[in-house]
């Protein structure tokens, strides 16, 4: 499977239409803030994600560049499934 | 040589003090008091020392806004919002060269800063926009409709907010800054108002060009939630600190003279003294608490962008809005007439009216209201020292 996260991203983003832009023209790396994420928007984005994935995320990763794209936000799912393991 | 503290203490007892009611009276721009300001060089301090400046830190600045603040909250305020437009650049711009002599002539011609993050038609919220930067051959050019440009007539330079690109969306906004033969402002509306009235905070029509350099290159996102709210939240609070504590001077010597006239008796109100220590206690503690949170976050972009640290500055600023008008009003019940009379020594009018701005500039609603957001995703609470 070709980068399962970040597809899996992308339709949270998708679903809960929480950016002014089309998901689809963006690309991995590009700036969600740029496109229209709001701060606002972004605590929803947190708690759809943590519906979509079934985790938490902690307070330290509750921070603007967590969020800032979609690689941003595969690279944190990774941190805190890394983190799940290690504990 | 005297210290920028010692320096803002003798402008405010000796000269802010003395204007201040009729700077409210007649809701004039304190001219005198902004004068002596920049005479004693304290406009540029955050500037640093390397560009002329005295790399003054926001303790420091924060404690002059408190010490202003106890003789006219007027000039406390616009020395207040001037600081934060520098604190805006120095920590987002001072590498760019033309920032950089920006801020040298700042320091060195004293230069006064005003804002224009506020326009009609967004709602009250700064961090959307409707105006936008449109460029061409490396310049740009923008207008911006904004119902209060504070001290508009007098400031020396503006920063505006505007979305990056008429493309952008409402929330893709940088900050530009415009010196005073960049723009013109037409006058839209005036400033008679309750409170703050020195602070001639009109409404204006801007029109501005400038050459590209001049916009901040961070997203004004970033610049927002780094600098301008927490250090606005930490000025502001001391200021406001600063009107509650000359409230309490003033309640304490109405007692006294009431103890000295009655040949030791105390008054009836004067167990509201005790009260309004109290709390002036409580909001000085919120105060020196939050800037050394905010001296422990700077220079790390995680930790200034992190929701508890969001949480914390809201807090401040909500609490410390609501305290101010409690202390104020208890030392009003200890004055009595003497203090409700705007012609007594215990005169806490002007006081009261100054400190009801708090909770409206930046409405602690709307604050309230994205500091429950923010809570919905944090679930760690810290402990007593952290």
């Amino acid at each position: 499977m070709a980068q399962p996260v970040q597809a899996r991203v992308r339709a949270v983003l998708k679903q809960n239409a929480l950016l002014r832009a089309d998901i689809e023209g963006l690309a991995d790396d590009a700036d969600l803030y740029a496109a229209g994420l709001t701060s606002h928007a972004t605590v929803n984005l947190m708690l759809a994600l943590e519906e979509a994935f079934d985790i938490e995320f902690p307070d330290r990763l509750l921070r603007r560049r967590t969020f800032s794209s979609v690689n941003a936000i595969a690279q944190s799912l990774d941190e805190i499934g890394l983190h799940k393991v290690a504990a | 040589m005297i210290s920028p503290l010692a320096a803002a203490r003798a402008v405010g007892v000796e000269i802010a003090a003395r204007h201040a009611d009729d700077v409210d009276a007649r809701a004039r721009f304190p001219m005198e008091a902004i004068t002596a300001l920049k005479d004693c060089r304290l406009l540029g301090i955050m500037v640093p020392e390397s560009d002329g400046g005295a790399g003054a830190g926001i303790a420091e600045v924060a404690s002059i806004c408190h010490a202003l603040g106890r003789s006219c909250a007027s000039t406390a305020m616009i020395y207040a919002m001037h600081q934060i437009q520098v604190a805006c650049i120095v920590h987002h711009a001072v590498k760019n060269p033309w920032h950089r002599t920006f801020m040298k002539r700042l320091a060195g011609d004293q230069l006064l800063l005003g804002s224009a993050t506020s326009e009609a038609g967004v709602g009250g919220d700064l961090r959307s926009s409707i105006c936008a930067i449109e460029e061409k051959d490396g310049r740009f050019s923008l207008t911006k409709q904004a119902p209060v440009i504070s001290y508009g007539a007098d400031c020396d330079g503006i920063l505006v907010t505007a979305r990056r690109t008429p493309q952008s969306p409402a929330s893709d906004q940088v900050i530009v800054v415009v010196p005073r033969e960049g723009y013109t402002l037409e006058q839209k509306s005036g400033w008679d108002a309750l409170g703050m009235r020195g602070t001639c905070s009109n409404g204006y029509r801007l029109d501005t060009t400038g050459g590209m350099e001049q916009v901040i290159p961070v997203p004004f996102a970033d610049v927002s939630a780094q600098t301008m709210l927490p250090v606005s939240h930490l000025v502001w609070s001391a200021l406001w600190l600063g009107i509650a504590t000359d409230a309490v001077t003033r309640a304490r010597a109405y007692v006294r003279s009431e103890a000295k006239r009655t040949h030791g008796s105390v008054s009836d109100g004067s167990w509201r003294l005790a009260e309004a220590a109290s709390l002036l206690q409580l909001m000085k503690s919120n105060v020196v608490a939050a800037l050394r949170q905010y001296e422990v976050a700077m220079g790390s972009e995680d930790r200034l962008t992190a929701l508890p640290f969001a949480v914390a500055m809201n807090n401040l600023k909500t609490g410390s809005s609501q305290l101010a008008v409690q202390v104020i009003h208890q030392a009003m019940l200890v004055c009595g007439l003497a203090g409700y009379r705007n012609d007594t020594a215990f005169s806490l009018g002007r006081h009261l009216r100054d400190a009801h701005s708090a909770a409206l500039m930046i409405n602690n609603d709307r604050i309230l209201a994205k500091t429950a957001q923010l809570l919905v995703a944090l679930r760690e609470d810290q402990g007593l020292l952290e």
